[in-house]
């Protein structure tokens, strides 16, 4: 690998025009790429990181079995998140912004803010099931979110919904 | 030039190659100067000269804050640090018996004894990582071998040997003498012909033959050379029973669903290459020594809800998170570490492409078990001594402490370290139940001391950790070509610093270095301003 040296600082501040689209080639990969190897054993540079074992490790298709393995790392047993103001872990029970299906869909695809992308490691099925479980255990949106839904979502590519602490 | 009588130092010379040649020049000129094949590092700073009075404010106390702040001040800039823990060091932090483990829904009192602790974020320095190491010789902090490689310690994976660990060096000499045989198979075969030279052939063949410790036949088999890699039925010995015995090698399909290959990987990574160093006692004589240095800068317990900037100068404003109290500290420039998950949640003016880029940057999670045992079963009952035992399952591996070998009395295994899905499955249970799944999973590898010999254990869950909300920045090539510079621009009055702003993501290393060029272009601003 050639290091590459930082170019220097531009003399001003710049304006900022956000006129480049984001880069999401990792998503358009979505419908393949339904290895169990989690996205953190591939970043592209070589971090400290275990090894070869534990991210390979089996994750259940059943919608309350995947909540409780992954996603209540972060969003707590109970959903209702955590932390403190100014460093919070965004409330999943009671939180109106899952009411549209495709919301959960783009942020579990694609990650937001500290949270990662779950695309490449769980599966369509897996991230389906676990967000009808979510929309329906803990909130009152009873009907299913399917690999489908999540087809239709990648396919249209919608950018990341811009709020910081969604669900507060 | 103006002063040829006076040799320029390497730094200033560097400098010069750098502007005349660009950056193609400087790295070549930097692998003449036997510096840029491992690291960029190319010394501390040695910045001087900053204008009398002149201010800096850092956001942040671990290494990256800390490593601002002294050369800062060395310098000449009069600095403040804001601190959201009550303690520095950031992710390198070590902990030992009587300390509280606080994380979102649960607290842990850590019991271990007198002298034994847990490294739950970094805890290996690559003999590369030049700028850890500099900093630890010139701070007075004690290294000591990271044992990184044991061919003695055990590699398990459920669907390979009925779920039996194998130790990891019968396994590595397998796989070489497998993969040998059948090369040197397609090479008789003919199958290569038209890809290698009849002389390399015939050379191939010869390697083959004794890089795998093949037969004259050119087969994978048992015999007296063989063992003297892979080990034996009997050991060799003295007197009438001193004749070793050979025993056989695995299968090549065993071999295979071992997964040895990725171990063989994952040692054969730059990163991960020996010789491997850790400071004597704990990862957090690092912070500590730093600390030392900057101690009198900190304000702990200082929480930032705002960060701004003027053509004057920068504001945080804050509130202490033990009175409550809130207050607002003004400098002229600004050196900001808080980890994107955070800094994403701040009120932070700064341009929409910096906000953009800090926004498409989400933590990893890991987790770190320590389980103390009462006495050093793996040194005394398997002859393991230091290295790693690799699993398939959550924990990923436990690793032998490299420290005490030989020592009596209680000693602390790392008892899980995973990254991915391994990781939240443990962070996601009540701390009793990550000890609890760590002893199950870990008993596979020694399971007549595991559980009888247990102690105590503590964990972290680095996504539970109220300041950080994750391991470290989890980069993509994709979002490093859309937002790694916009991270890393100096924008105004501010710079950001921390792993996340390096190509050494999740190493100290990557907060050291980021740290060092962050603050020379602060410099340079400055002293142009």
């Amino acid at each position: 690998m050639t290091p590459a040296l930082p170019p220097p600082d531009p003399v001003e501040p710049k304006e900022y025009a956000m006129t480049r689209k984001p880069h999401f080639a990792a998503l358009a990969l979505a419908g393949m790429a339904l290895v169990t190897c989690a996205t953190q054993a591939t970043p592209g540079f070589a971090q400290d990181r275990p090894g070869p074992g534990g991210s390979t490790v089996e994750v259940s298709n059943q919608g309350q079995e995947v909540y409780e393995q992954i996603c209540q790392a972060c969003h707590m047993a109970d959903a209702k998140g955590g932390g403190e103001p100014g460093a919070m872990i965004p409330a999943l029970a009671g939180n109106k912004n899952l009411a549209d299906k495709d919301y959960p869909i783009i942020v579990v695809m694609k990650g937001r803010g500290g949270m990662p992308w779950f695309n490449g490691v769980l599966t369509k099925e897996q991230i389906a099931a676990v967000i009808t479980y979510v929309r329906g255990h803990f909130n009152a949106y009873p009907d299913p979110v399917t690999v489908a839904d999540i087809d239709r979502v990648v396919a249209a590519d919608p950018p990341v919904p811009e709020c910081n602490t969604c669900g507060h | 030039m103006s002063d040829v009588f006076t040799p320029p130092t390497r730094r200033a010379l560097l400098t010069m190659i750098g502007k005349a040649g660009g950056a193609a020049a400087l790295y070549q000129a930097m692998t003449v100067l036997a510096h840029a094949a491992d690291s960029q590092f190319t010394g501390p700073p040695r910045l001087s000269g900053a204008r009398p009075g002149s201010t800096v404010l850092v956001l942040g106390a671990g290494l990256a804050g800390m490593l601002a702040a002294y050369e800062l001040t060395k310098a000449g800039y009069k600095v403040q640090i804001l601190e959201f823990q009550g303690r520095a060091g950031g992710r390198n932090y070590t902990v030992r018996g009587g300390d509280t483990i606080t994380e979102i829904g649960s607290k842990q009192q850590v019991t271990f004894a007198q002298g034994n602790y847990l490294n739950p974020g970094p805890w290996r320095i690559p003999y590369h990582h030049r700028t850890v190491l500099h900093y630890c010789k010139e701070l007075g902090v004690q290294l000591e071998p990271f044992l990184q490689i044991n061919h003695n310690a055990l590699i398990h994976n459920r669907k390979a040997f009925g779920g039996k660990p194998q130790p990891y060096r019968e396994l590595m000499v397998d796989w070489k003498g497998h993969v040998s045989e059948l090369l040197g198979k397609s090479l008789n075969a003919g199958a290569l012909d038209t890809a290698v030279t009849a002389e390399d052939k015939t050379r191939l063949l010869e390697a083959m033959r004794e890089w795998g410790v093949l037969d004259k036949n050119m087969q994978y088999t048992k015999s007296f050379k063989l063992g003297e890699q892979r080990g034996w039925e009997r050991v060799p010995g003295g007197g009438v029973n001193g004749a070793p015995i050979p025993n056989d090698p695995f299968s090549l399909t065993e071999t295979i669903n071992s997964g040895v290959w990725q171990t063989l990987g994952f040692f054969a990574e730059h990163v991960m290459q020996t010789t491997m160093f850790q400071p004597k006692g704990g990862m957090d004589h690092i912070g500590k020594a730093f600390q030392a240095r900057v101690a009198k800068m900190i304000r702990f317990n200082t929480r930032v809800t705002k960060i701004a900037q003027d053509d004057k100068g920068v504001t945080a404003a804050w509130t202490d998170t033990k009175t409550g109290a809130t207050g607002e500290t003004h400098a002229d420039w600004m050196v900001c570490t808080i980890p994107a998950p955070v800094l994403n949640q701040i009120d932070f003016q700064a341009s929409a492409q910096k906000k953009a880029a800090i926004r498409a940057l989400p933590y990893g999670n890991s987790v770190k078990i320590g389980l103390e045992m009462k006495r050093r079963f793996w040194e005394t009952d398997h002859a393991i001594y230091g290295g790693i035992s690799f699993t398939d399952q959550a924990i990923s591996l436990i690793s032998y402490p490299s420290a005490g070998c030989f020592t009596d009395g209680p000693a602390v295994l790392l008892g899980a370290y995973p990254f991915g899905a391994g990781a939240y499955m443990l962070a996601g249970m009540t701390p009793e139940k990550r000890i609890q799944a760590a002893l199950d999973q870990g008993s596979v590898f020694h399971p007549a001391e595991y559980k009888a010999e247990f102690l105590s254990g503590a964990s972290v869950a680095w996504n539970r950790m109220p300041w950080i909300l994750g391991c470290c920045a989890n980069w993509t090539e994709e979002s490093r070509a859309a937002h790694y510079q916009n991270l890393v621009a100096m924008e105004g009055r501010i710079v950001l610093a921390g792993e996340h702003c390096s190509y050494y993501g999740c190493w100290q290393e990557g907060a050291l270095l980021s740290s060092i060029d962050a603050i020379t272009r602060l410099h340079q601003r400055a002293m142009a301003a």
